[in-house]
């Protein structure tokens, strides 16, 4: 069974967002920029299922701007057998919308008919949790969102699913379009060596075009702004003044 | 101009909260129709009939829809869709499970946990975990769009809106409900919790995280972490507060020993009250606390926890 990855290439979550000021987004001119921490799970999931024998081919995909060959690249060092770069933006600022991004990876999966698709709940960028469930409709198949765990027996996946009271357990008929949430596993650091075979691993390189997919996006950018700031607070001297101002701002 | 929005329905039963504060932001784009989903549904719809603002109310009672699987309830909703020009719910993780599924049946995009309605295609979302605030304006026909309900009061409960029986749509039978587990900790939940007390590196080792679970017991929180503890193994994976975990925003959040890395900060800056200790005085965490306390956090938790008795 192949197993399609997608990965998004978002700033590295231990940098500080600033927001431009002419208010047309987040500045990402000479940003750190990382996996989204959600598809690292995903990557780690898929080469697991490699590792178990239930997988025998990792395909990662990105679909962006240039730059996110180096994301692809990461994936590889991972353990993602190959890879394919979806060129869709020039400008590093330009955020494909989940709708282009579902419809792409409906085409490539059409191309490679992976058996599973593993994606991240969400990007940490646009916040928006809708890609794989995009994939889904358009593919017509079943999805698993959440997943906190996952067991595939043949036909069939048994994912375990965050919700908001707790868990749901599903069974989803395979293929499947499954998204990962955090307790699902601890993604592994890429080794040394594995970076160096890494760059030996196969890049395709395409264009969205080539998949007649029109990126155009739906949602116009009218204003990014800074959040309101807290106002300051204060430096209590002990203890005793702390459970004494909890009790006055009526917080304990 | 007509809403059709997606009642909260578990089990039968409605979310009457969620559902209220959804009714409340979606008024201003138009009618609203609550549609009631699932295997059981008509006293959630009975219940949706009074909230204020509430035109109609749709009843869809099927076995397949008694889990609120996203594929039959998608399909469900994207069969109604030609009567109305917004498609919307309360962003909880079962409308987040369906509406991006709908939206792509429609061929449109979804717009998530809006937080204020500018106009009927014009909204605010935040972004990077609430590190920005984005307006966007919509060109599709439909939009399809989830409230984040902690930015909206819920309506109140006097209407009396008309109820009518649906069926459902074909069921793809692309899944099947097997069980549902509710939280089993005495604690509540981390992202509904009124207190949230969290540690972090400094706590130094899962024995040590007992403190912070302790002072959380006496507070009746949920117990919350930084990445770096949950890193360091001294907390399990699904207490961890922010972009990469668990956004919160109790009324009192507690954080002991975090030195408020921007990651961190990101998923409870929100929070009514924050208290940090801490004993390097220069960290960043100070920067959003209400009340700071730079002490030894074996020295102050402990004192903390009895002082609150």
């Amino acid at each position: 069974m192949k197993v399609l990855v997608p990965v998004k290439r978002v700033i590295d979550y231990n940098v500080k967002v600033r927001v431009k000021a002419d208010g047309t987004g987040v500045d990402l001119a000479n940003v750190k920029m990382s996996m989204n921490p959600f598809d690292e799970i995903a990557v780690e999931q898929a080469i697991r299922l490699k590792e178990a024998g239930k997988a025998d081919e990792i395909i990662a995909v990105s679909i962006g701007v240039k730059q996110a060959q180096e994301t692809l690249r990461t994936a590889l060092a991972m353990g993602a057998d190959r890879a394919i770069l979806v060129i869709a933006a020039d400008d590093v600022h330009t955020d494909i919308e989940p709708l282009a991004v579902a419809k792409i990876l409906a085409k490539v999966v059409e191309e490679e008919q992976p058996g599973i698709v593993l994606a991240g709940k969400q990007a940490i960028d646009n916040d928006m949790n809708a890609t794989g469930q995009m994939l889904s409709a358009l593919l017509g198949w079943s999805q698993g969102t959440f997943a906190s765990e996952l067991d595939i027996d043949g036909d069939t996946a048994k994912v375990t699913r965050e919700v908001d009271g707790g868990l749901q357990t599903i069974n989803v008929k395979m293929p499947a379009i499954i998204t990962v949430d955090l307790r699902l596993n601890e993604p592994r650091y890429a080794s040394l060596p594995n970076i160096m075979k890494a760059k030996k691993k196969p890049m395709d390189e395409k264009t969205a075009a080539d998949y007649g997919v029109d990126v155009t996006p739906r949602l116009e950018i009218i204003s990014t702004t800074e959040p309101e700031a807290r106002a300051a607070g204060i430096i209590v001297g002990s203890v005793d003044e702390l459970v004494e101002k909890l009790k006055e701002a009526g917080a304990v | 101009m007509a809403v059709l929005l997606l009642a909260e329905v578990t089990d039968g039963e409605l979310a009457l909260d969620a559902t209220a504060k959804a009714v409340n932001a979606a008024k201003a784009l138009g009618d609203v129709t609550v549609l009631a989903a699932g295997a059981t549904a008509a006293a959630a719809g009975e219940a949706a009939a009074k909230i204020d603002g509430v035109a109609k109310v749709l009843v869809a009672e099927d076995a397949s829809l008694g889990h609120r699987l996203a594929e039959p309830t998608a399909a469900l909703i994207a069969g109604l869709a030609g009567d109305y020009e917004h498609i919307v719910a309360p962003a909880t993780t079962d409308a987040k499970n369906v509406l991006p599924r709908v939206a792509a049946l429609l061929d449109v995009m979804v717009i998530s946990d809006v937080t204020a309605v500018v106009d009927g295609s014009t909204f605010e979302r935040p972004i990077y975990a609430g590190n920005a605030i984005q307006t966007v304006k919509s060109s599709d026909a439909k939009k399809v769009i989830s409230f984040r309900t902690a930015n909206f009061d819920a309506a109140g409960e006097s209407g009396s809106a008309s109820v009518d029986t649906i069926g459902a749509a074909e069921n793809p039978g692309l899944s099947t409900w097997v069980e549902d587990k509710v939280a089993a900790s005495d604690r509540p939940e981390l992202t509904s919790a009124g207190v949230v007390v969290s540690g972090g590196r400094g706590v130094g080792s899962e024995e040590d995280f007992k403190l912070i679970e302790t002072l959380a017991d006496k507070l009746g929180a949920a117990v919350g972490a930084s990445r770096a503890a949950v890193d360091s193994g001294y907390a399990p994976n699904d207490w961890q507060v922010g972009q990469t975990g668990k956004v919160v925003a109790p009324d009192l959040y507690v954080a002991i020993g975090i030195s408020g890395a921007i990651q961190h900060l990101a998923g409870m800056k929100d929070s009514k009250v924050i208290v940090a200790i801490n004993k390097d005085e220069e960290a960043p965490i100070f920067q959003v606390a209400d009340f700071g306390l730079v002490a030894d956090l074996f020295d102050a938790v402990p004192a903390l926890t009895e002082k609150l008795g």
